[in-house]
């Protein structure tokens, strides 16, 4: 154990060393370090939105044709950071007739919530914050307080349009869990296990490959979880002012910011570590660092997808959004992770190729039911909508002509 | 495995107290020259007129419903995901009939216009 192959256990090994010379039995003080660290990695977490909002803004800039930020320091570095300094002194106006104890209490639960994932993602072979059975539902359950606070947002805030967007973010986030919740089984199925360590460690070959629908039903409903573009209906600007954030000012309204550039990274974290084999590459677990290294770069790529995709796409309507998860990614999540369990029993004395080329197959499958049922409900969709337009032009001439008469 | 559930208070405690922190020191710091005209809520632009408590949609109230069911029966699921080295056949294709009544509730759910937002 160096310095170089793993810096975290040995700086924390060090520092139980260190309090334990001090006249403190061996386990307390581990207890002790272990207590700080975790008391450290929030800020960390914290400290790291800084980077993220000067990337974010850094890509959608670049995929815009234009250069982002470039001006405060060497590439715009330190943009954000005036930013930061710039929100923090400004003003908190509290708005006349709001709820207070929701008002304040918003922000905070909108960062606290995305904070909260942390504690459960393994980042390296030694380093996995805190290894709990039952991380996958710990991320369900935490994941959601997020939500709580947007909602408290828009209700508390004695504005029409908040309150509008509240109720679409009720909506859009509890319907879009349902396909989530469904995907993060079929992970937890082929690991056997909810704890975080132990699917990653699952995972010599990625469950990417015997599971590519769930990923990407995944991968859709975090970013609508998040409520970023195409799904950003919460904060259509066009509709509803500013949305559920309309009354907020000062570094409060800045908190809602933090919070949804952290969810977007925190997801990238958790669907690199559920899908693409999370620390796992060669080397890892003889040298921990490298497994930082590879869980970080599967992350930004996840990561750079994510903000591509906000980049590039329009946003949907309510009653799109509602149909495209209730109508299509539901039941597609419902036949993945049964055929998913299915394969799993009936395949089980195969061997690991021969079970995940079955996987594939059954996966094929679905997409290709699903492609085909599609294509003929737009077809038919397509003849409805001609019908009618005929039948519109039809009813003006008429009535054009009746007008003519008289 | 106790002192796992400890650190994770530890953290959730500090990760909810870290933006509590920074919007406390920053409501210190900010300047307050509060004003009735300043505070009037801001809406859209123009003074409000009437009630913020609006009558909304019906569909949003559905919604919460059928979520309400999908969510707590697929919670169901993952302990029977877990253990699922330890079933047989029998088991499994219990689970899967589990999942055919609640593509039932779906199927109905949809043909009820549950979904439609018209």
């Amino acid at each position: 154990m160096n310095f170089l192959s793993d810096p975290v256990t040995f700086i924390g090994n060090w520092l139980t060393g260190l309090v334990a010379s001090l006249g403190m039995p061996k386990e307390t003080a581990a207890a002790w370090v272990t207590g700080v660290a975790v008391g450290i990695l929030p800020l960390l977490a914290m400290l790291w939105v800084l980077v993220l909002i000067w990337y974010e803004r850094k890509v959608i800039g670049r995929l815009q044709d234009r250069p982002g930020p470039n001006r405060v320091g060497p590439f715009g570095l330190i943009q954000p950071v005036a930013d930061m300094l710039k929100i923090f002194l400004k003003e908190h106006i509290l708005p006349a007739g709001v709820d207070r104890i929701p008002y304040n209490l918003a922000p905070i639960l909108a960062v606290g919530g995305v904070l909260g994932m942390w504690i459960v993602v393994p980042f390296s072979a030694t380093v996995h914050g805190v290894d709990i059975n039952v991380g996958a539902l710990y991320i369900i359950a935490v994941g959601a307080i997020g939500t709580l606070g947007i909602i408290f947002a828009g209700y508390s805030s004695n504005n029409k349009y908040a309150l509008l967007a509240a109720f679409r973010v009720v909506a859009q986030l509890i319907s879009y869990e349902i396909p989530m919740v469904l995907a993060l089984l079929v992970p937890v199925l082929l690991a056997r296990s909810m704890g975080m360590n132990t699917i990653v460690q699952a995972q010599p070959v990625w469950f990417i490959l015997a599971a590519p629908l769930a990923a990407l039903l995944f991968f859709i409903s975090s970013i609508a979880e998040v409520g970023r573009s195409p799904f950003d209906l919460a904060e259509a600007e066009s509709e509803i002012v500013a949305g559920f954030n309309t009354e907020y000012s000062g570094l409060k309204f800045g908190m809602f910011y933090v919070g949804e550039f952290l969810h977007a990274f925190t997801n990238s974290l958790i669907f690199t570590a559920l899908f693409l084999g999370g620390w796992q590459g060669p080397g890892a677990e003889q040298f921990p660092i490298l497994g930082f290294i590879y869980f970080f770069l599967k992350t930004v790529v996840v990561h750079f997808l994510g903000i591509a995709i906000r980049g590039s796409m329009p946003r949907f309507r309510i009653d799109q959004v509602m149909q495209l998860n209730w109508k299509l990614f539901t039941p597609i999540a419902l036949a993945a992770f049964s055929a998913a369990a299915l394969v799993e029993k009936l395949a089980a004395n195969l061997g690991d190729a021969a079970r995940i080329g079955i996987h594939i197959l059954v996966n094929a499958v679905i997409l290709g039911v699903v492609l085909l049922i599609g294509s003929r409900v737009f077809k038919a969709r397509g003849i409805r909508l001609d019908a009618l337009a005929e039948r519109n032009r039809a009813a003006v001439k008429l009535s054009m002509e009746k007008s003519h008469d008289s | 495995m106790t002192i796992s559930w400890l650190y994770i208070g530890i953290f959730l405690v500090v990760s909810l107290g870290l933006p509590a922190v920074a919007i406390i020191l920053a409501g210190i710091l900010a300047p307050k020259k509060p004003s009735p005209e300043k505070s009037i809520i801001y809406e859209c632009g123009v003074d409000t007129h009437g009630e913020t408590w609006v009558q909304f949609k019906a569909q949003y109230y559905l919604i919460g419903l059928v979520f309400l069911i999908f969510d707590i029966e697929t919670v169901f699921l993952y302990p029977w995901a877990v253990a699922f080295d330890r079933l047989g056949l029998f088991a499994v294709l219990e689970g899967l009939l589990f999942i055919g009544i609640l593509t039932g509730g779906l199927v109905y759910a949809w043909k009820k216009g549950a979904f439609e937002w018209a």
